[in-house]
């Protein structure tokens, strides 16, 4: 969709790229990030896509072409483009600021009406909205037209240079939300820029960290919050953010127990107890021929049914309750904790069991967010 | 009072062709000042290293005495109304330039960065963007420029030109106070109804969000 090659911009006046040999490539539908302090490049790096920023050598292919033999006012009408700035036109309507693009790419009036409204009706503002002016709407609606007006000749590419940048933190949380859910209605691929890693984090399919005119390293949020590349990156992430959000990204599957104590439902009664005592453990997972997760059996209930019943599945509690492996652990903690349950059964595709989390694997995870970097500091010390 | 009166009843039909031609003059040189400042100060825009420079010189033009230029334009130009018109419009450049010049510069620049990241050409953000909300400072300067323009307007007379100067000069010549009055009065009346007839149109012509603030 979108690729860099040996991209060098130097400017005039500068020796130093402000951007160096440039090499990436994005896919198609892909939400980019690109992040770094300021000055490394990252704008630069945007601003040549359409052309605003002349690159001084290397090639920028949009699906195949390259941008530099390509008209460059033709260029950007082909490409969508939000700043942080809002950038309305104040003397125009919201209607006619949404479809700015559609005016200069001559389409009748009926068609700049049909379009904004049907842009309007993606984000929660009512159709009278069109008739106003930039200025009757509060700062969140306004880049909301902003993003639309972006999308109105329905690009296949949108550059974003900070745009929720300008935003108070509540407004700029719920328009983040409701961006990635209209990314994933319209389909685009986004290129982004920002300075705030929290945001890129919610946003990214991949995040680009770059630093003086170079990238530093390219991953998905989760990649790069596990294993930065080098200290420079872990600075940047910051160790808070470093420990703070691994329940943000870290998965179920990453901190469960791959080997959860188990019995298989045809076993007796009897068989279930011996293993109880062999494993030092009150309750047991209960599981069919080929490990689906058929429920669980806990010594009370052995307790209660001994004299009557002699198999597994006659006592065990099937109540469903288990997450999936791909869940966020920031979820199963919270429901975990909100039910009281000890532990709670990890599952992939067709209930297959594999794994469990315990409250007190939960524990060691809270206690490396809250206490982690001390404890490391106090043993370092030692 | 009485003498004025006689007087406008001898000069009744003098004092309506000289206001005649008094307007003309002026809205001829405010025309081509127009023409050609509006233009010239958007160029400028473009050029904003060399921009002020340009202005300054300008600026020196606007400071030699106005019966100086007439006189300088005498040999090239002759005596008559072209040459009255053609200082008249050399006055009313540089406000029109300078306020041109400046509206357009003072244009939110990341409206125009939005433009041009849209695919708008020089000329689309010319006409869609900076323009418009130039319109109400560069209407300012055309104001200023024309109510001065109709008070110069009255040295047209002094190389033949004619207008309401025609009717001062007489007075100050024939010593009659009440014919230098009745070309005053009327240049007067037409300075103020041009200012208020402009600042109507300026009114109109500011964008909606920019209206009730800073004129």
């Amino acid at each position: 969709m979108l690729e860099f090659k040996e991209v060098t911009k130097t400017f005039e006046g500068s020796e130093k790229p402000a951007v160096n040999k440039l090499n990436l490539s994005i896919e198609k539908g892909e939400f980019v990030v690109f992040i770094g302090p300021s000055g490394c490049g990252k704008t630069t790096t945007m601003k040549m896509i359409n052309r605003l920023v002349e690159p001084t050598d290397g090639q920028i292919l949009v699906e195949g072409t390259n941008v530099l033999e390509q008209d460059s006012v033709q260029l950007r009408r082909s490409i969508g483009y939000v700043i942080q700035q809002i950038g309305l036109m104040p003397h125009m309507t919201v209607g006619e600021n949404i479809s700015l693009v559609g005016s200069l790419l001559k389409w009748s009036k009926e068609k700049q009406r049909e379009r904004a409204k049907e842009l309007i009706s993606l984000v929660d503002l009512p159709e009278e909205y069109l008739n106003r002016y930039p200025h009757e709407l509060s700062g969140g609606q306004q880049q909301r037209i902003g993003v639309l007006r972006a999308l109105a000749a329905d690009p296949p590419l949108i550059l974003m240079d900070e745009p929720f940048g300008a935003l108070d933190p509540i407004t700029r949380d719920g328009l983040q939300e409701e961006f990635k859910k209209l990314q994933k209605e319209v389909d685009k691929t986004i290129v982004f820029v920002t300075h705030d890693m929290d945001e890129a984090i919610k946003l990214a399919d991949k995040i680009v960290i770059m630093n003086a005119g170079e990238i530093v390293q390219v991953g998905s949020p989760d990649e790069i919050l596990k294993h930065p590349a080098n200290e420079f990156v872990e600075d940047f992430i910051g160790k808070d953010r470093l420990l703070q959000s691994r329940p943000d990204v870290t998965r179920v599957e990453q901190i469960m127990n791959a080997s959860p104590i188990t019995v298989k439902e045809e076993r007796t009664l009897k068989d279930a107890i011996q293993v109880m005592r062999d494993n030092r453990v009150d309750s047991l997972l209960v599981i069919d021929e080929i490990g689906t997760l058929k429920g669980y059996i806990d010594i009370e209930m052995i307790d209660t049914n001994y004299k009557k019943r002699s198999y597994v599945y006659e006592a065990m509690d099937t109540e469903e309750y288990s997450v999936h492996k791909s869940d966020l652990l920031r979820d199963t903690m919270y429901r975990m904790l909100r039910r009281g349950s000890a532990y709670v059964p990890v599952i992939e595709e067709n209930d297959r069991l594999v794994g469990i989390v315990t409250r007190a694997a939960l524990a060691n995870m809270v206690y490396d967010t809250i206490w982690g970097d001390e404890t490391a500091e106090v043993a370092a010390a030692q | 009072m009485e003498a004025i009166i006689t007087t406008l009843s001898a000069y009744g039909w003098d004092l309506l062709e000289k206001t005649g031609e008094h307007m003309f003059i002026s809205m001829a040189a405010i025309f081509l000042g127009v023409s050609v400042a509006i233009p010239a100060g958007i160029l400028l825009t473009r050029i904003p290293k060399v921009a002020d420079r340009i202005i300054s010189f300008v600026g020196v033009l606007q400071t030699v005495p106005s019966l100086a230029i007439l006189a300088f334009l005498m040999p090239f130009l002759g005596v008559g109304i072209l040459p009255a018109i053609i200082a008249l419009f050399i006055y009313s450049v540089l406000p029109i330039l300078r306020n041109t010049y400046t509206g357009v510069m003072e244009v939110d620049s990341s409206l125009k960065e939005a433009g041009r990241g849209m695919g708008m050409s020089n000329w689309e953000t010319v006409r869609k963007i900076e323009l418009p909300l130039a319109l109400p400072v560069i209407m300012s300067g055309i104001r200023f420029a024309t109510v001065y323009l109709i008070g110069w307007a009255t040295l047209a007379a002094f190389i033949g030109g004619g207008g309401l100067g025609d009717l001062i000069f007489d007075g100050l010549n024939l010593y009659q106070p009440e014919l230098i009055i009745l070309g005053t009065i009327p240049a007067t009346l037409l300075a103020l109804l041009a200012n208020g007839g402009l600042s109507m149109i300026e009114k109109k012509l500011t964008p909606v969000a920019m209206r009730g603030e800073t004129a």
